[in-house]
């Protein structure tokens, strides 16, 4: 059940480029990703196009197909109508390098501000113990694979560029949230969250979980909590006052100023 | 051309604003039909003043009836706000307004369908600048946990009301009519709108780090974390039911459907 | 050339994957500044894709567990051609590696009782791998990044730049090891993105660039698996060891052929999923060796009490070294009892309740759901060999993983001798984190030992070194960089896979001879700024040199052992035990030559019955006075 399909590929640079009509065949079981191989090998051999795994384990191949972000590596073509017209584009909130290759360094910049993982400082490796319902709330985040399509989609950034400078994306929010559930960490991250991160700017309309190729539950068990925790600290007093009472106990020291660059 | 968000210099030159292939319009058009009519519908019957009660059965958007105005049967606590002279409804719309304003739910589906923010994923939204919830009035919406605390009182006054549903004419217990089902449907639907909420969720034990050390709180955050998942859901239902609820009470109080079985 | 962008690094690391990562956070902590170099993403290395976890002797599960039972273990699934004293090394530091994870930030899976839980795997006497769920490869590469990032930032702290004294130069390969006087200067590479060259200056280079599965057609193994490493050192100067050895993992995916290759993890079965033919027969039950009947169940009833049981009973043959499912798996497809498409069933859904599945199984349920269609929990997977690993590499001292070539080290699939002839599931990613360090820490001591006399880097090495890299586009009317791949991965398949003879052999080594000049005229179209066809055209390069050197040692070794198996010699022999393959560059081809064992030392020797040792090794070798 060998057929031709219809491609319109993004072929380009930072300063030009347009959308290119392709015929290229197609068999049975076969992923967007192999379609784009088979360009390249037949009739384009200079189609930039990053990939890595080809298992959808390490988030390398991030673009979109007809408009929605996804990894080629994971779109079947059996999604599609032989006869459907199938358009690839790079992902449109990250400067293009070229064809459907991006400049993704943002995302490594942003990763650079979240202060690290601090443990107490007597715990000695090996004697590390933690409970198993007190790590899976982070391991969920741990699965991400840092393909960039929740920061791709997330309209924050794509459709407000001046907001890249304070605001990380879902990706890294996540990140903080992941550290701040984490059972032996010794730093509160609430407030860099807001100041440095932008946790304000999400208006937790879900696109985030909606394209998280790892099914990860962004927005309801790391966006949500995450706001939820500030609110515990700068929006709600109660809370403050029964905490003046439970000394000590869960208390955190602010994680120190993180420099941007 | 614009020259930020997708048309910003060094991004992918592509003129449309998505090239998504979906009815992706669909969705946020009926959360828009559906919100504006439950808005339309909600202010029309708040500001009627009339209507609200017919025994044993009181409207949700005037229970309780604190206003000195509100009609024999359906006052609470003595009606103690004699001074208030709109409709007594205005006094505790408020709370439910808040309540669902300022919920994580219903932020999605305002922000998508209302302002277009995004309209929808990958859809490039309309406005040229964006500050999210981080200044007024949007910030606000991280006081949601006292609209919830709110809530949650009226939820009791609204089972109650739910309650006395089931008293015939003359006091006694033991009526069953539609309307005591819609009344205790309706707050059952409620509550399970309400616990199902994020910041019931972060109260119960999402806040605690070391589930281990609390393990009646983590049983708790577990149920409150499945009710969580269908939270969309919850806030569908609950709203049909407060209009079935509502519009129940006016037909029975404005006399257009009598009987026994009422 | 006078605008070749230059760096200065005390050491460089080629490849981000655990190894690289590792040896790169140990170089920075002894003070030395460091650059990683690698071909993908920060993040994105082949490491991902591990699944079952870290395999440390730490006893969380069993007590009984020690490093002697996981040196046992190691050498016995090695078939004793292991580098003992890595071996050794190996099993005695894993342990405080994984451990060193945790104060990076690493969630690993608990036992009740908070400590890291360990699971069963192949080979393994007791539950040994620390893991997370099936993503074990992931957790372990994010750690060790986010490790790097706090290193950035305590450096940010002290100078204001957080790059100071770690920078990754993400998407840059290297091309050439630049070599002055028989040791490192430095390296050649250029950045993927716009085709411009950088230069490296540096004293030591560390090596951990993975293996070579690109050059089989069936494989587990991503697009950087081009062998790099293994051509890099060897037109250096240096040498590998015995890479006839390339491990089939026993269950990759079969259908659609697009994921043909792609690996089902060993978890399965330590889970419990058992192998069946087309006729619904357990087979796996015929299928064990003699050198290991003793430790394996003969009867499924046995096999299932097992996974219960395991003080009671022996374990299943489905958990048989990985070498020895392969081959029975295509025993049984050769003998017509294959699946549809051409693999055998593995089959969890009638063993485990669904949510069990998915919860001990999320990323293989995630993988056959979205790629094949198919729901383990339901339904059996089809599955057979896909090349996996090379236990072949890099000749290294033992303990500083320095090469042949002083200033260059190696570290992790790239280099040889710790896994023997086969290397066991879990194995790896410990080994990754044991030898990165050290090779890490070997190439600091060796900056040290230095002093001020460091190698420079002529202007002739690098007008070379530009010349050959950019020869490709000067092809007129050449072929076509991805057929000839296409070609390589077949003839590789095909000829000098997993089962071998000697006439098959020699006619890959006629054939490779031709590929010489294909891949000399491979030509490029477009120009230099992310080019793949470019890209591929010089990592045919190294894949044509490592597959010389896979064909020719695998000729020469007249047994089968491990991941080599011989239709020609099928027995293993105690004499071929005692030797070593080394291939090193000679002209534009590969020469071999034969290099004796180490033999093991004694102390670690008694750790073994005279009984089994006796399977592997001459009536000389056996301790002295025990044998008659």
């Amino acid at each position: 059940m060998t057929y031709k399909a219809k491609l319109r590929v993004w072929r380009g640079d930072d300063e030009s480029g347009d959308l290119k009509n392709y015929e290229v065949d197609v068999n049975e079981g076969e992923v967007v990703l192999d379609i784009v191989h088979r360009l390249q090998a037949t009739q384009a051999p200079d189609l930039a196009v990053r990939w890595n795994c080809k298992a959808g384990k390490c988030g390398s191949c991030s673009a979109e197909v007809n408009g929605k972000p996804r990894l080629m590596c994971m779109t079947r073509m059996n999604t599609f109508t032989e006869d459907e017209v199938i358009t690839i584009t790079p992902m449109r909130t990250f400067p293009v390098i070229r064809d459907l290759v991006t400049d993704v360094s943002y995302n490594y910049a942003k990763a650079r501000m979240v202060p690290a993982f601090a443990p107490p400082a007597d715990l000695e490796p090996g004697d590390y113990r933690m409970a198993q319902v007190d790590v899976e709330r982070s391991q969920e985040f741990r699965k991400c694979i840092e393909c960039f399509l929740c920061n791709n989609v997330c309209h924050v950034m794509r459709d407000h560029e001046d907001n890249k400078a304070s605001f990380s994306g879902p990706r890294f929010l996540m990140r903080i949230a992941e550290l701040d559930m984490h059972p032996l960490d010794t730093v509160d991250r609430r407030q860099t969250a807001v100041e440095d991160h932008g946790l304000g700017y999400c208006n937790i309309t879900k696109c985030c979980t909606e394209v998280c190729p790892e099914h990860i539950h962004i927005t309801d068990n790391a966006l949500i909590p995450l706001k939820e925790r500030v609110a515990d600290r700068k929006y709600d007093p109660l809370f403050s006052v029964a905490s003046l009472f439970r000394k000590g106990k869960e208390k955190r020291a602010a994680a120190p100023a993180t420099p941007k660059g | 051309m614009a020259t930020t968000g997708i048309d910003a210099p060094g991004r992918a030159k592509i003129a449309a604003k998505t090239l998504r292939t979906d009815r992706w319009w669909v969705q946020p058009l009926f959360t828009f039909l559906a919100l504006t009519a439950f808005v339309v519908y909600s202010t029309w019957r708040v500001f009627m003043n009339k209507y609200y009660y017919s025994d044993p059965y009181i409207s949700l958007f005037y229970s309780p009836c604190l206003a000195g105005s509100c009609v024999p049967g359906a006052q609470f606590a003595g009606a103690p706000i004699t001074w208030w002279a709109f409709s007594p409804a205005l006094l505790i719309a408020w709370i439910p307004l808040a309540f669902r304003f300022t919920c994580y739910y219903y932020r999605k589906a305002y922000f998508r369908s209302f302002w277009l923010s995004p309209p929808a994923c990958a859809v490039a939204e309309p406005h040229g600048s964006y500050s999210g919830e981080t200044k007024l009035p949007l910030i606000l919406n991280n006081v949601h946990r006292y609209a919830l605390y709110l809530g949650l009182v009226l939820n009791v006054i609204l089972t109650w009301d739910a309650i006395l549903a089931f008293r015939n004419p003359d006091g006694s217990w033991g009526h069953v009519g539609l309307g005591t089902l819609i009344l205790t449907l309706n707050a059952f639907c409620l509550w399970m709108y309400s616990l199902s909420c994020h910041s019931c969720r972060n109260a119960v034990g999402g806040r605690i780090t070391h589930f281990s050390k609390h393990p009646v709180r983590y049983q708790m955050w577990t149920f409150i974390s499945k009710l969580n998942t269908h939270h969309m859901r919850w806030a569908w239902v609950s709203l049909s039911t407060v209009v079935i609820a509502d519009f129940y009470v006016y037909l029975a109080a404005s006399g257009a459907i009598s009987g026994s079985w009422v | 050339m006078t605008d070749l962008e230059r760096h200065s690094y005390d050491v460089v690391v080629i490849g981000a994957g655990g190894a690289g990562l590792r040896a790169a956070i140990e170089a920075r902590l002894q003070g030395k500044t460091v650059a990683i170099v690698c071909k993908s993403l920060f993040g994105k290395a082949h490491t991902v894709m591990a699944e079952g976890g870290i395999a440390a002797a730490m006893g969380n599960v069993n007590p009984k567990d020690n490093w002697q039972v996981h040196f046992r273990d190691t050498m016995r699934g090695g078939k004793f051609l292991n580098s003992w004293r890595m071996a050794e090394l190996h099993a005695k530091e894993a342990p405080q590696r994984v451990w060193e994870l945790e104060t990076y930030g690493a969630l690993f899976d608990r036992t009740p009782d908070g400590k890291i839980s360990q699971r069963n795997f192949g080979g393994h006497e007791y539950p040994r791998l620390a893991h997370v769920g099936d993503r074990s490869g992931l957790e372990l590469i994010r750690t060790l990044q986010q490790k790097i990032v706090s290193l950035q930032q305590e450096d940010f702290r002290e100078t204001g730049d957080y790059e100071s004294k770690i920078k990754i130069f993400a998407e840059v390969t290297v091309t050439r090891l630049l070599v002055n006087d028989g040791r490192i200067a430095g390296a050649y590479a250029y950045y993927r993105e716009t085709g411009d060259f950088v230069l490296f200056e540096a004293p030591a280079v560390v090596l951990a660039t993975g293996g070579i599965g690109k050059t089989f057609k069936v494989t587990s193994a991503s697009w950087e698996y081009t062998g790099d490493g293994h051509a890099l050192a060897m037109r250096a100067g240096a040498t590998t060891l015995n890479m006839e050895f390339i491990q089939f993992h026993p269950t990759g995916m079969v259908w659609p052929l697009s994921v043909k290759g792609i690996l089902v993890t060993e978890s399965v079965r330590g889970d419990g999923g058992i192998l069946t033919n087309s006729e619904g027969k357990r087979f796996m039950f015929d299928y064990i060796p003699d050198v290991f009947k003793a430790q394996y169940a003969t009867t499924p009833e046995e096999g299932d009490r097992w996974y219960t049981d395991p003080e009671n009973n022996r374990r299943p043959p489905e958990l048989l070294p990985r070498d020895e499912v392969a081959r029975a798996i295509n025993s049984e497809v050769k003998a017509g009892r294959g699946t549809p498409h051409g693999g055998v069933y593995l089959d969890v859904s009638s063993r485990l309740p669904a949510d069990v599945i998915r919860k001990k199984l999320p990323s293989m349920w995630h993988q056959f759901k979205e790629l094949a269609d198919v729901d383990i929990t339901q339904e059996p997977m089809e599955v057979g060999p896909t090349c996996h690993y090379v236990m072949g590499g890099v000749e290294v001292d033992p303990d500083t993983e320095q090469t042949r070539l002083p200033g260059l080290f190696a570290a992790g699939e790239v280099s040889g001798g710790m896994h023997g002839s086969n290397r066991l599931g879990g194995n790896s990613l410990s080994d990754l984190l044991v030898f990165g360090r050290r090779a890490g820490l070997g190439a600091a001591i060796y900056v040290d030992g230095l002093a001020g006399s460091r190698p420079s880097v002529t202007d002739e090495m690098v007008a070379d070194a530009e010349e050959e890299a950019l020869a490709a586009f000067h092809v007129e009317g050449g072929e076509n960089p991805y057929t000839i791949h296409a070609d390589l991965q077949q003839t590789m398949n095909d000829l000098v896979g997993i089962i071998r003879t000697e006439s098959e052999m020699r006619e890959a080594l006629d054939r490779l001879e031709g590929f010489k000049e294909r891949v000399r005229r491979a030509s490029v179209q477009g120009g230099r700024a992310f080019n793949p066809g470019w890209h591929l055209a010089l990592d045919l390069k190294n894949m044509l040199l490592v597959s010389e050197a896979i064909a020719r040692s695998a000729l020469e070794r007249q047994e089968s052992r491990g991941g080599h198996t011989r239709d020609d010699y099928p027995v293993m022999s105690p004499e071929w035990r005692q030797l070593n393959i080394v291939s090193r560059t000679e002209g534009d081809g590969v020469a071999i030559y034969r290099q004796p064992l180490d033999p093991m030392r004694e102390d670690l020797l008694e750790l073994f019955d005279v009984d089994e040792l006796k399977k592997y090794m001459t009536e000389a070798e056996l301790p002295k006075g025990e044998h008659s």
